[in-house]
């Protein structure tokens, strides 16, 4: 192999360090990526080391999760580390590597700089918002001398400015983006469960079973998504919890609608079949067989939905009817600012610009991926 | 027919799944014990709430049918009055942002297909993504922040001036226009970005195909093989997501009419919901849906009518 050539000899204890390894073997670009993840966390480790020593003497779960998560995702890193290393060592990949439809779909992946840098950023805005207490510098709640701290324009000591209460913008749009962002990610796999179980639950029994289901899936369709939710929220009174399985909760037909007519394309096909041969029950077939082709493209509206859920949550926020205020999320952060607007852009301005960041750069996923994934479209550099 | 049913079912039994009693909205429970429970009981029988919920669904539904929706709790009023006075004012924003979108969408998607792979092509399509992600709230707010606050060009909301009533008619009209320019363009920029990405792929589509190549073959330039032979083709689609997007436009409308104070049903919905005014709830998220039925029936429609090849009685006519 050509990359053996290329080897430098350092010294063994050096592995440790996560990365070092990958470097020293010409593994540049993964060597780089883990070296720099955990020379950031050891950074921030030791930039903030009074606040870590001060969240784990707190009660709050929110500081221990953060701080659990920074020496968790350290340890991970260095063992994945080691572990990869050694493997390497021992020969690598075997002859068939980089050949199955995964790593096929990742190097197609990988050539798209908008889908990849928006990959970036989506680590970044999450691992930011679960280390939100590490970072902040100030309390997203607390207001001192609201006269002389209300609405100062973004400094150093305020990157965002701050509001009407005279809160730190940048510490709240952080705590929102952990509202924002886990909202998302929850009822985006909710929605898509339901909706994968559903389809193929109907595809599975047929006949009078899946009419009915399909009937429904008709009703739920019929209503504007965004009417659905408002009347949702308007019936019962909304916390977190709630809006997630709201917003989870009315997202799904779209997905059970696809499942479905997949399934029964696919059950016809000969893999489907020789599975069935051999005497695997339906169920297992469905499960084991089908789902797992029909999934890729469940995979990109999984991206496409997160973005659709942030965005209706943040509406909904907007609107003053989904999180309501103190607990902040970007939706509710741009409604305050809106009418501090003549006075202070910034407090709407920020909020607004982190939100469309993320729906943007999980709309640039989605279509990264769906160009990986689709075995119909060539390789194109380009959106 | 029986899908119009069933939203109609779904919708009842949401709201009555709601916790607590709908008289509380009515009337706050501090002042319900200050009341004296005679009232309390005919304010029940007044809006059929002493009855079982079978009686009361099938009452509601009977009423339904025949366009009454009750009476609105906070304002006191029958619902279908106020719907009656939004709904024009909805229309007025929707039609025109759908106006703007056909406008901006199409062209710039046929420039982009034509001009495919070239530094355009990419600024837009990569434009077009980026808008259509933008949250319209916040987009919204940096408009009214620049148009508004900054340059002054246009009004931050409301539907009139203070002088409406002495403008002379095209006066009036203009004034109209003017306050409805930035919630149109919000609303229309971000479907304009949808139609745009959707009409470049469809005439790409129509111009691989054998028709496209013949008309070349025959010698026609290449602005007539386009104009009229890809573009009448390409744009069969078009007219079917119009009807198709109705139901985005109607949730757009609701945070666009909020923001802009602008009366519409997008706005009464968002109030209803915030004021917990069940029987106007109700009705806005019916009509809502019975609007997206009505877009989805009128799509397939046109469909078949702008499309030779599409029919009704199963047989494909090629």
């Amino acid at each position: 192999m050509a990359r053996s050539e290329s080897r430098v000899r350092l010294a063994p204890w050096l592995a440790i360090v996560p990365g070092v390894g990958h470097l020293a073997l010409a593994r540049r670009v993964k060597g780089a990526h883990l070296l720099a993840y955990a020379a950031g966390a050891v950074a921030l480790m030791i930039w903030r080391s009074e606040r870590i020593a001060e969240a784990l003497g707190s009660r709050a779960i929110d500081e221990w999760l953060a701080v659990v998560f920074l020496i968790g995702s350290l340890l991970a890193v260095a063992s994945y580390s080691l572990w990869d290393v050694r493997r390497l060592l021992e020969g690598g990949d075997g002859p068939l590597a980089g050949k199955s439809p995964w790593r096929v779909a990742s190097r197609r992946f990988r050539v798209n700089i908008l889908a990849v840098g928006s990959v970036y950023v989506i680590f970044l805005l999450y691992v930011l918002a679960i280390l939100a207490p590490l970072i902040t510098l100030q309390d997203p709640s607390t207001m001192e001398n609201v006269l002389e701290t209300r609405y100062l324009s973004p400094s150093l000591a305020h990157p965002f400015g701050t509001d009407e209460f005279g809160r730190d913008l940048f510490s709240r749009a952080l705590y929102g983006a952990r509202v924002s962002l886990s909202i998302g990610l929850l009822a985006m796999l909710l929605s898509k469960v339901i909706g994968t179980s559903y389809g193929a639950i109907a595809a599975y029994f047929g006949g009078i079973v899946d009419s009915v289901l399909m009937r429904l899936v008709d009703v739920v369709i019929a209503f504007p998504t965004f009417y659905l939710m408002l009347m949702l929220v308007g019936v019962f009174e909304a916390n977190i919890v709630l809006l997630v399985l709201i917003l989870g909760l009315t997202s799904w037909p779209g997905t059970a609608r696809y499942i479905r007519a997949e399934i029964l394309s696919l059950r016809e096909q000969e893999f489907a079949e020789s599975a069935r041969a051999i005497g695997l029950p339906p169920r297992l077939v469905i499960v084991r067989h089908l789902i797992p082709s029909a999934l890729s493209p469940v995979l990109v509206s999984a991206a496409l939905s997160v973005a659709g859920v942030i965005g209706a949550e943040a509406s909904l926020s907007f609107l003053g009817l989904g999180i309501r205020p103190p607990t902040p999320s970007w939706g509710n952060m741009v409604s305050g600012g809106q009418d501090a607007l003549l006075v202070a852009w910034w407090v709407a301005f920020f909020p607004g610009a982190l939100l469309a960041l993320t729906l943007v750069s999980f709309s640039l996923l989605a279509d990264g991926l769906r160009d990986a994934l689709d075995p119909k479209t060539l390789m194109r550099r380009f959106v | 027919m029986p899908l119009l049913f069933g939203i109609a079912t779904a919708t009842f039994f949401v709201v009555q799944l709601a916790p607590g009693d709908p008289l509380d909205m009515y009337l706050e429970p501090q002042r319900q014990r200050q009341v004296d429970p005679e009232v309390i009981e005919l304010l029940r029988q007044k809006y059929g709430l002493d009855q079982p919920i079978h009686v009361q669904y099938g009452r509601w539904l009977w009423n339904v049918v025949r366009g009454d929706f009750g009476e609105s709790f906070r304002h006191r009023r029958p619902v279908r009055d106020l719907l009656a006075e939004a709904i024009p004012y909805t229309l007025q924003l929707t039609l025109l942002a759908v106006l703007f979108d056909a406008l901006l969408g199409i062209t710039l998607g046929i420039v982009s297909a034509v001009k495919q792979y070239s530094l355009w092509d990419k600024a837009v399509t990569l434009g077009s993504l980026i808008i259509y992600a933008i949250p319209g709230f916040w987009l919204a707010l940096m408009m009214v922040l620049v148009f508004s606050v900054h340059l002054g060009w246009f009004p931050t909301s409301q539907t009139r001036s203070m002088d409406y009533e002495f403008l002379p008619l095209w006066g009036k009209v203009g004034d109209r226009l003017w306050h409805l320019a930035l919630p149109v363009f919000v609303m229309g920029i971000a479907s304009a970005a949808g139609t745009a990405r959707y009409m470049r792929n469809k005439l790409l589509e129509v111009l691989s195909e054998e028709y496209v190549i013949a008309a070349r073959a025959r010698g026609f330039t290449e602005r007539v093989v386009i104009l009229k032979h890809a573009l009448r083709n390409a744009l069969i689609p078009i007219v079917t997501i119009y009807g198709l997007s109705l139901p985005f436009l109607l949730g757009g409308a609701t945070i666009i009419e909020t923001i802009f104070a602008w009366p519409g049903m997008g706005r009464l919905a968002v109030s209803a919901v915030a004021g917990r005014d069940y029987p106007l709830i109700m009705a806005t998220t019916l009509i809502a849906a019975v609007l997206t039925v009505f877009g989805n029936l009128l799509a397939d429609i046109t469909y078949a009518w702008v499309d030779p090849r599409v029919s009704y009685d199963g047989k494909k006519r090629v």
